[in-house]
């Protein structure tokens, strides 16, 4: 299995339902996949270029642009440090050390039991709380050596099943529009006019 | 570490200020409608909605509710760049936030979507915009779950969509998210980036969004500190907010500080009038340099800026006089070191992040960038030689040619070079490689100095025509 499957190909022609073009979905398709995989599959690739009208090269090359996208398994867990100033200054370098140490890896890949991925991350938006780091994109925030190993033992154990879910997951919720509350997307060619509510303008006058 | 949300960003909550964007963070469920409804939420539509678009956008236009997303431009003057008589035109929030040092638009999504989601409603309607899309950074899971739920339940109350309130104003927001790439929150980028490309920035001009931006149409952009603050300010009125900071600079804004102060933190401080100084030392802010230490440098407006000096403490939080003292105010963050800190290590950390985020679209940001960390970390790791400094302004000169921004000294008898810089790249991701190099090296020549490799000191065994110098 690899294309996405029936739920999420509904779920997905809702999402391209909300642009004006359907490529401007590729994005949150290319999530939609690796939700459902882990990681970004070719068939999936192609199975999006037909659904937003796009080559799997095309999809290709908007996926490989962006960190978030990986094309093959990786942890179940994704333990990015930060190593952007602010987190250096406080302290950034030693606790990827110590990752290192305690997972018996290397920052770049994945343990042999397949749970953990370490990586090196830039600004996470959480300079203040440095030295900082995410797991499936949830923060920790000052995060010592110690905090760190009670972290990593929390996952193996199952822990914190409730708080992170496995990687390729990033929001659990959803947005829905509601039919019957939607304006609906519009192609931008089709649209001639001024919204309703502006105030008419000289064109409109002549 | 904490198993709780916000440990310590609670700065925004110490202290008697004006508040305009941070005032429901003193409840713990400020994300949700019942708080927001509670608090004067949707409020400030409903005095939008009473009035005509034009009304509403010269308020803002009045209130000159300067741009947060770090050039700092008024909102009211760019919803006016858009030409006559073409539609349909769309509004872009930029919710990317991942200048180094900032963070405020992740709190503002995180903690109060619905003040995020009414400043939208508010901009389309008084600039005739008529989608709205919420591009909210992939790496920040929370922040869309929050905005999901918050527009789920706004679009069921009837505030988003169709109709909103019973008028004739309607509307879409939807949620989009990245997926990890610095360079999209440059809003040519973004745009880019929504039409499900990959992120890389248009040329300016022609692709100024006000006039070509999504899908060819016009499209403001604009961050999420700046359409948080249009409730307040439609609730209480142009006086109000003018009455806050001064004429050039009205308002508050957040700054984060970050680093080695007693008390990092988010605060929301009252612009034009605050100083560094106060920030830094103030006791209702960050309460002094940690332990009792020395300030020896800080970057005042995201990693980005050029760097001050404790020389620089005391101008206030003003564009104008910033950018005149060799820096910028950027995104609203202050990363702090003290006199500990290892100068060319710190700033190889900022290098280190611009060179990786480069997209690659032009040649002095793609190869300098790379040239840059290179040489820097050959520096910092005890390995560089006199001719590398050198060639680290060499390749400056290259992204940025002629006088490059930099902060006055009184240690060093140096004047201030004034913003801006010219620049050979489409964005500032290019420049931004320089910058830390350049603020490290002009301000603290000495430190890189003391890392070289002493060719007197080591007896090195040097092969024939092996030797550059
Ligand atoms: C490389 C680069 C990165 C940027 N990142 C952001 C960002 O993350 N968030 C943001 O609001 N603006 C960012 N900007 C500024 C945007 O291009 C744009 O000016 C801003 O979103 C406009 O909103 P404002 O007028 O409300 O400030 C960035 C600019 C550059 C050159
Ligand atoms: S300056 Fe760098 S990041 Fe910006 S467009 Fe050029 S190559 Fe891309």
């Amino acid at each position: 299995m690899a294309r996405l499957n029936e739920a999420n190909a509904v779920l997905a022609k809702e999402i391209i339902g909300r642009y004006p073009r359907p490529r401007s979905a590729t994005i949150p398709l290319l999530h939609l996949a690796q939700q459902q995989d882990g990681y970004v599959t070719d068939e999936a690739i192609k199975h999006i270029g037909e659904l937003v009208g796009a080559t799997s090269a095309e999809v290709l090359g908007t996926a490989t642009f962006y960190e978030m996208f990986k094309f093959e398994p990786v942890g179940k867990y994704l333990v990015n440090i930060c190593g952007t100033m602010s987190c250096a200054l406080l302290g950034a370098d030693e606790l990827m050390h110590h990752a290192e140490h305690k997972l018996g890896i290397k920052a770049g890949s994945t343990t042999a039991d397949g749970l953990f991925t370490l990586e090196h991350a830039e600004c996470q938006a959480a300079c203040t709380e440095a030295p900082c780091l995410q797991v499936n994109y949830r923060y920790r925030y000052r995060v010592t050596p110690a905090d760190l190993d009670k972290l990593i033992d929390d996952l193996s154990r199952g822990r914190l099943d409730g708080e992170i879910p496995p990687h390729g997951t990033v929001a659990r919720v959803r947005q829905h529009i509601p039919s019957d509350r939607a304006v609906g997307a519009v192609a931008p060619e089709a649209v001639t006019g001024a919204p309703e509510w502006t105030p008419p303008s000289p064109e409109a006058k002549k | 570490m904490s198993g709780t949300i916000y440990p310590h960003a609670v700065g925004f909550v110490a202290g008697d200020r004006p508040r305009i964007v941070t005032d429901r963070f003193q409840y713990h469920d400020a994300h949700t409608m019942e708080r927001f409804l509670a608090t004067d939420g949707y409020k400030g539509l409903r005095a939008a909605l009473a009035k005509s678009p034009t009304e509403v956008h010269d308020e803002v236009k009045g209130a000159t509710v300067l741009g947060r997303g770090g050039a700092g431009f008024a909102a009211g003057v760019k919803w006016g760049l858009t030409p006559q008589g073409v539609w349909p035109r769309y509004l872009v929030v930029n919710g990317d936030e991942s200048e180094p040092g900032t963070y405020k638009d992740r709190l503002l999504m995180e903690l109060d979507p619905h003040q995020l989601i009414e400043g939208c409603l508010i901009a389309c309607y008084a600039a005739g915009l008529s989608q709205c899309f919420l591009y909210v950074r992939g790496e920040m899971a929370l922040a869309q779950e929050r905005i999901a739920t918050a527009l789920n339940e706004a679009y069921a109350a009837g505030y988003v969509g169709k109709n909103i309130l019973g008028s004739n104003f309607s509307v879409d927001i939807v949620l989009h998210w990245g997926a990890g790439a610095y360079v999209v929150g440059e809003e040519t980028a973004l745009i880019e980036s929504l039409e499900g490309n990959r992120g890389m920035p248009r040329q300016k001009p022609p692709f100024f969004p006000a006039a070509i931006g999504l899908y060819g149409k016009p499209t403001i952009v604009n961050n999420v500190e700046t359409l948080a603050n249009l409730p307040w300010l439609m609730r209480n009125g142009v006086e109000a907010y003018t009455a806050i900071g001064t004429a050039t600079s009205p308002g508050t804004r957040m700054v984060a500080v970050s680093g080695h102060v007693k008390r990092p933190g988010v605060y929301e401080i009252i612009n034009g009038t605050t100083t560094f100084r106060d920030l830094l030392y103030g006791d209702e802010f960050c309460g002094g340099i940690r332990d009792d230490n020395q300030l020896k440098a800080f970057v005042p407006g995201g990693g980005s800026a050029p760097w001050f000096l404790p020389d620089q403490l005391d101008l206030p939080f003003e564009n104008k006089l910033v950018s005149a003292a060799g820096s910028m105010l950027g995104s609203g963050a202050i990363i702090v070191m003290d006199d500990t800190t290892d100068i060319p290590a710190a700033a190889l950390t900022l290098t280190r992040f611009y060179a990786h985020e480069s997209c690659g679209k032009c040649v002095p940001c793609r190869e300098g960038g790379t040239w840059l960390e290179r040489i820097m970390r050959r520096i910092v790791d005890g390995h560089g030689t006199e001719r590398d400094l050198d060639q680290l302004l060499e390749v400056g000169e290259m992204i940025c040619p002629g006088a490059f921004p930099h902060a006055a000294s009184e240690r060093l008898g140096l004047g201030a070079v004034p913003f801006p810089y010219k620049m050979t790249t489409i964005c500032f991701v290019g420049p931004s490689a320089y910058a830390p190099v350049h603020s490290a090296l002009t301000l603290f020549r000495d430190e890189f100095e003391a890392k070289l490799v002493r060719r007197n000191l080591i007896p090195v065994t040097v092969g024939a025509g092996d030797d550059p110098h």
